[in-house]
């Protein structure tokens, strides 16, 4: 029903919490400054990613409609 | 699947399991130093805890954000019929922290939103008005005065009970409740038991006024999600406001206390501190890492391999239960040069005092905001501020979790 999603991690926001990575690990990964950033940037809708981006603990996590670019609701 | 012995096949590595926790460390800011032969053998080691159950203790950096964040090691497992529970573990049962993802997130994200940076920037200001009537009250008292009492507990208390809508005058039955389900676990069961009654049923009183008058605090928006959500049970609501309560009380205010302490023994930079206000958010992480508020009786939660792992080298089998320990991880030689020294130009690298992963500290941006300010309002109002005792005279509440401090006496001069 829903198309694609653009996931986007903000490095300047990141803390390296490592929340998305315990929280949806197929979809994210960490570098060596513990950074994390989208293993794909397209993705199918996935409750996982979205628990992540709502529960992240600094807001880097951005989530939109890779059609429309409109922001996708974080609450599910 | 079958659960293998782990004895046989890494024998020859772990030839023995020392009891854990181990006898706490000279410096009350240090983690125990038995940390740095473990790590240096290896970075996970059998130990065997107090009701002679054995576990596998993490004490590398990577090894300990490896378990923290693969979901191969499980929060929910811990709590299996019939395994046994240990300590102040058995307080988090039923609570987000005994949850994996998924079920963790969807609770989390009920609070979450209010937690997040930008909510908590917003708070800041509230947080300095805190600080400041906190410090206004020290300097119209008597010198010494007791900064573990009179500021570090009381800037905590009023910011948590600012978010949660909890009444300040409550605080003090709080805090004796809290000192016992953190305390000592040698004490009678029924002690324990009683605490948790006390603190559910007060619990069940707030939730019930907020109910009736809802705010725009945490209580009432946990209140509504269970009333129109339907997202929580009424057993749940209470142990959510709880942990919320616990879990943002002793540890902020011990952490201020004893960075405090940890900054006394280091002049140089606190003095640095003070002459460059602008170092202090980097300060306050590198307190973060350096400082252990955890007592004498702080056992970490533990996780449960859902399968064998391969972890530092080692194999576990499935269905044991590993221990994740921040602060020794945060002193490993591999992550961070020179780990024993406080070092306030640190290049910056994710420490573990927040933990990692899924359940990575909720209230952590919250305590950033509290540490940044209480720092700040001391080192500007009180730049004289010193520990009026020497540091070997502080005395601890035995057998705590998180180390709790009885008093700390300072002083400072007129101005």
């Amino acid at each position: 029903m829903t198309g694609q999603w653009r996931v986007a991690v903000a490095p300047r926001l990141c803390i390296g919490s490592g929340l998305c990575l315990g929280t949806a690990p197929d979809r994210f990964r960490s570098g060596a400054d513990q950074r994390s950033s989208p293993i794909a940037v397209l993705i199918e809708p996935d409750d996982a990613v979205r628990d992540a981006a709502a529960n992240c603990p600094v807001q880097a996590i951005s989530l939109t409609d890779a059609a429309t670019g409109e922001t996708v609701s974080l609450m599910s | 699947m079958d659960t293998q012995t782990p004895g046989e096949q890494t024998a020859m590595n772990q030839p023995e399991a020392p009891r854990f926790p181990f006898p706490a460390a000279p410096v009350p800011y240090d983690p125990a130093p038995e940390i740095r032969q473990l790590t240096a053998k290896c970075p996970v080691t059998k130990v065997t805890l107090p009701n002679d159950s054995t576990a596998w203790l993490v004490t590398g950096y990577d090894q300990t954000r490896e378990v923290v964040i693969d979901q191969r090691y499980s929060r929910t497992l811990a709590y299996a019929p019939g395994r046994p529970v240990y300590g102040v573990e058995a307080m988090a049962a039923g609570t987000l922290n005994a949850m994996d993802p998924p079920e963790h997130s969807q609770y989390r994200k009920l609070v979450a939103g209010a937690f997040t940076g930008k909510r908590i920037e917003a708070l800041r200001p509230q947080v300095a008005k805190i600080v400041d009537n906190a410090i206004d009250a020290m300097l119209a008292g008597p010198r010494p005065a007791d900064l573990a009492h009179s500021f570090s507990l009381m800037v905590s208390a009023r910011v948590i009970c600012l978010l949660l809508g909890v009444p300040v005058a409550d605080i003090g039955k709080f805090s004796e409740w809290s000192n016992t389900m953190f305390g000592d676990w040698s004490r009678p069961p029924e002690r324990i038991a009683e605490a948790q009654a006390a603190i559910g049923g007060y619990m069940a009183g707030l939730i019930d006024q907020k109910r009736k008058a809802p705010g725009d605090d945490l209580i009432s928006v946990l209140t509504d999600a269970r009333d129109t959500g339907g997202k929580l049970t009424e057993d749940e609501l209470v142990r959510f406001c709880f942990v919320l309560l616990a879990g943002g009380h002793e540890t902020t205010a011990n952490m201020i206390s004893l960075s405090f302490v940890a900054l006394c023994q280091h002049p140089a930079e606190l003095d640095q501190m003070r002459a460059d206000l602008d170092l202090i958010p980097a300060a306050v992480e590198e307190l973060l890492r350096y400082v252990d508020i955890n007592g004498s009786g702080f056992v970490p939660f533990s996780r449960i391999t859902r399968e064998e792992v391969s972890l530092g080298g080692l194999t576990i089998p499935a269905g044991e239960a590993v221990l994740a320990w921040y602060q020794a991880a945060n002193r490993d030689p591999a992550a961070f040069g020179d780990p024993d020294r406080l070092d306030l130009d640190r290049p910056p690298r994710a420490h573990l005092g927040f933990g990692a992963g899924a359940h990575h500290c909720l209230g952590g941006q919250l305590a950033r905001i509290e540490l940044q300010e209480a720092f700040r309002g001391l080192l500007t109002r009180l730049p004289s501020l010193r520990m009026a005792i020497p540091m070997s005279d502080l005395e601890f509440r035995e057998g705590q979790s998180i180390m709790s401090i009885r008093e700390l006496p300072v002083t400072w001069d007129d101005i």
